[in-house]
């Protein structure tokens, strides 16, 4: 892993982009990393376009700016490939993970020209399967560590665990689900 | 700072003052003779004066000291002339005089 | 023991006040200061802390009161930002001339117009001359530590006035980064039980707050107030050295980044100056001779301290994130360039006003400004008051 990965997220309003960014933040500080996570707010409501952010370093991180030359891009939502420029200052020797249905073949054409990896996970299909829901923000965090490596899918797996078991304290029936849509999606992404 | 209140003064330092002004003592409005804020002062006639007391409660700045159950002369240091009394005096014992009359 | 954490700045500041344990906090929520007083109030109902919670209805409410409470005798501090912040305006001038050391976390935000909920330090510019002393944080660690300070300061004998311990919304507030906590009984036994020696709760002693002065005495009282701010750098100095010695961090009234051999400068506040760090060791990499100096303590203003930081430079970019319509400057610009005239050092000084409504401030715009500098150092300039990142 280099020195610093910076990681930059796309989703709507309401899929929990956010709350991703948040647990990577998460569970990379417990593999003893320096971390960011931080959304850029504005006044969006369910269903806009947001964006979130991850630094995650060996050392101490102190800029505080958005994030405009990601090593690595995460599409929570497929639709967002026709509004938003996704793949804008993504480095070529970093990957782009999108959540579809659809391969990457007929991804690509959406891609702007994008010259580096392309990874796709159904991560609808996974969460229903997993969770009998829609929640896509899961399996894309899972899919996000497998592309970046930003630490070993056992290491993830502990540390999600505990942190699940803390975030869902008043309702630990979801536990096994969503660790389900990690190991899916971790196995499932490509 | 300052908290002995006797020794604050339109003169004094503001080093002498309290922190934010703050009075350290109850009731220190006796000491400000707001009485000569008026012209016009009720008198009082203690022999039409039936000591109902009607006039005590009405009198906005406690002027009007009473001992014994009986009122004594108004307290001129205080009294701003405002004629309240002379309102609630049924039996008339206190009329409005301007003090220079 | 220090516990190594990752928080956002707004759950350190509530961290901070849960093991502060305050007496009464007044609120009314306001992005982006709402979840202070959202995570502080589930302390409130776990019982994790016994603090008097007061969902009032409005901020002018919530700082009447804190002067209220504080007033009775009650360690005391509220949390807001932005427009919240200009709802108190009254009450800030309240609290400090009747000398009441309440707390308030302000979250730092851009006031409307056009509205705005992002960030920058329009708010509490804006308030700089109301009497309370004012230090800023550049990170959730820098917004965590001033807050386990605050009380100290501000309750101190020779100060006794209203504390804004401030942090960039959203840009601070809602980022989770790496922190290091202290153990509860540390920021107990540091911050210490309040005990002020006139309180209106007392039973031994009548007192009133907040008189009427007569102008034989309000400019006596303004006099009397303003020393106890003059004290407050006295104090903030020692203060940061104490906390030093339980956390091994140590605050001044400004930090100064790579200023030895500087000859190209740059003094601003808050997230910004972490982001300005990279930029410099950027710069210092291709061999330029570049630093910052970073506000911590804006009131007081450590004007003598920072002119002698700067005399060797030869240029020096003044960064203001709010706006003064002064047609000039803004008030860093103001401080430092009067602080420069006092001490008759004659450097090149330019004001940029930078980062309004939360526009991002990135290590390119930085290492531009530097680069600007450098040519003012060799031809001058008859523009000293600039913007960074504006669309031209």
């Amino acid at each position: 892993m280099k020195d610093i990965v910076e990681i930059r997220w796309h989703g709507r309003g309401g899929q929990g982009a956010k709350t991703a960014a948040l647990l990577l933040a998460d569970v990379a500080f417990q593999t003893g990393k320096y971390v960011q996570g931080f959304p850029e707010y504005g006044p969006e409501r369910m269903g806009a376009p947001i964006t979130a952010y991850n630094r995650i370093s060996d050392k101490e991180i102190r800029v505080h700016s958005n994030i405009y030359d990601p090593d690595y891009v995460v599409v929570v939502d497929e639709s967002l490939l026709e509004t938003v420029h996704v793949t804008d200052g993504l480095k070529k020797e970093g990957a782009i993970v999108i959540n579809t249905e659809k391969s990457k073949e007929e991804i690509m054409p959406h891609l702007h020209g994008y010259e580096g990896k392309v990874y796709t996970i159904d991560a609808r299909k996974v969460s229903i399967e997993a969770l009998g829901k829609y929640f896509p923000n899961s399996p894309m965090l899972a899919a996000i560590v497998k592309v970046s490596g930003v630490m070993d899918r056992e290491t993830f797996m502990k540390e999600m665990r505990s942190s699940f078991a803390h975030k869902f304290a008043s309702k630990p029936e979801v536990i096994e689900g969503n660790m389900k849509a990690l190991e899916m999606a971790f196995d499932q992404v490509q | 700072m300052a908290t002995d209140m006797s020794k604050i003064n339109e003169s004094c330092s503001w080093k002498d003052l309290t922190e934010g002004m703050q009075v350290y003592e109850g009731g220190s409005s006796a000491k400000f003779h707001t009485g000569e804020w008026t012209a016009i002062k009720p008198e009082f006639d203690a022999e039409k004066c039936t000591q109902c007391l009607l006039c005590v409660p009405v009198c906005p700045d406690s002027a009007i000291p009473v001992s014994d159950y009986k009122r004594g002369e108004f307290d001129y240091d205080h009294c701003k002339g405002c004629g309240i009394c002379v309102n609630a005096c049924k039996p008339g014992a206190i009329t409005m005089k301007g003090v220079n009359k | 023991m220090a516990r190594r954490d990752r928080l956002s700045g707004n759950e350190a500041v509530a961290e901070a006040l849960r093991q502060i344990n305050p007496d009464v906090m007044p609120a009314f929520p306001i992005t982006p200061s709402t979840e202070i007083p959202q995570y502080f109030s589930k302390f409130v109902a776990n019982g994790q802390v016994d603090t008097e919670f007061i969902p009032v209805e409005s901020e002018h409410s919530a700082m009447s009161a804190a002067i209220g409470a504080e007033a009775a005798g009650a360690r005391t501090l509220s949390a807001t930002s932005s427009c919240g912040m200009a709802y108190m305006w009254e009450e800030l001038y309240i609290a400090a001339s009747n000398r009441l050391p309440i707390a308030l976390a302000l979250v730092n935000r851009a006031l409307s117009g056009p509205i705005n909920i992002n960030c920058d330090h329009s708010d509490s510019m804006g308030a700089r001359d109301a009497g309370w002393i004012q230090i800023y944080a550049e990170n959730n660690q820098e917004a965590y530590d001033n807050m386990v300070q605050a009380f100290r300061i501000a309750e101190h004998k020779d100060v006794r006035l209203p504390i804004m311990v401030c942090q960039d919304g959203f840009i601070t507030s809602h980022a989770v980064e790496n922190i290091t906590l202290l153990e509860d009984e540390e920021v107990k036994n540091f911050v210490g039980e309040y005990h002020p020696e006139h309180y209106m709760l007392n039973p031994q002693e009548t007192m009133a707050i907040g008189p009427y002065s007569v102008t034989n005495y309000y400019m006596e009282a303004k006099r009397a107030q303003a020393e106890g701010l003059h004290n407050a750098k006295r104090v903030i100095k020692e203060v940061a050295d104490e906390f030093a010695k339980i956390s091994g961090r140590q605050y001044g009234w400004f930090e100064e980044y790579q200023m030895e051999d500087a000859e190209y400068a740059m003094v601003l506040i808050g997230s910004a100056a972490g982001t300005a760090k990279d930029a410099v060791d950027k710069l210092r990499a291709e061999g330029k001779k570049v630093g910052l100096i970073k506000i911590r303590m804006f009131r007081p203003f450590p004007a003598e301290e920072i002119a002698q930081a700067l005399k060797n430079v030869k240029a020096v970019a003044l960064m203001d994130r709010t706006e003064s319509y002064n047609d000039h400057g803004g008030p860093i610009g103001a401080e430092v360039m009067a602080a420069l005239f006092r001490a008759k050092i004659s450097c090149e000084a330019v004001n940029y006003v930078y980062g309004l409504g939360g526009r991002d401030v990135r290590v390119e715009h930085i290492e531009e400004v530097f680069a600007e500098l450098e040519k003012v150092a060799a031809e001058g300039t008859d523009s000293a008051y600039r913007y960074m990142g504006l669309r031209e």
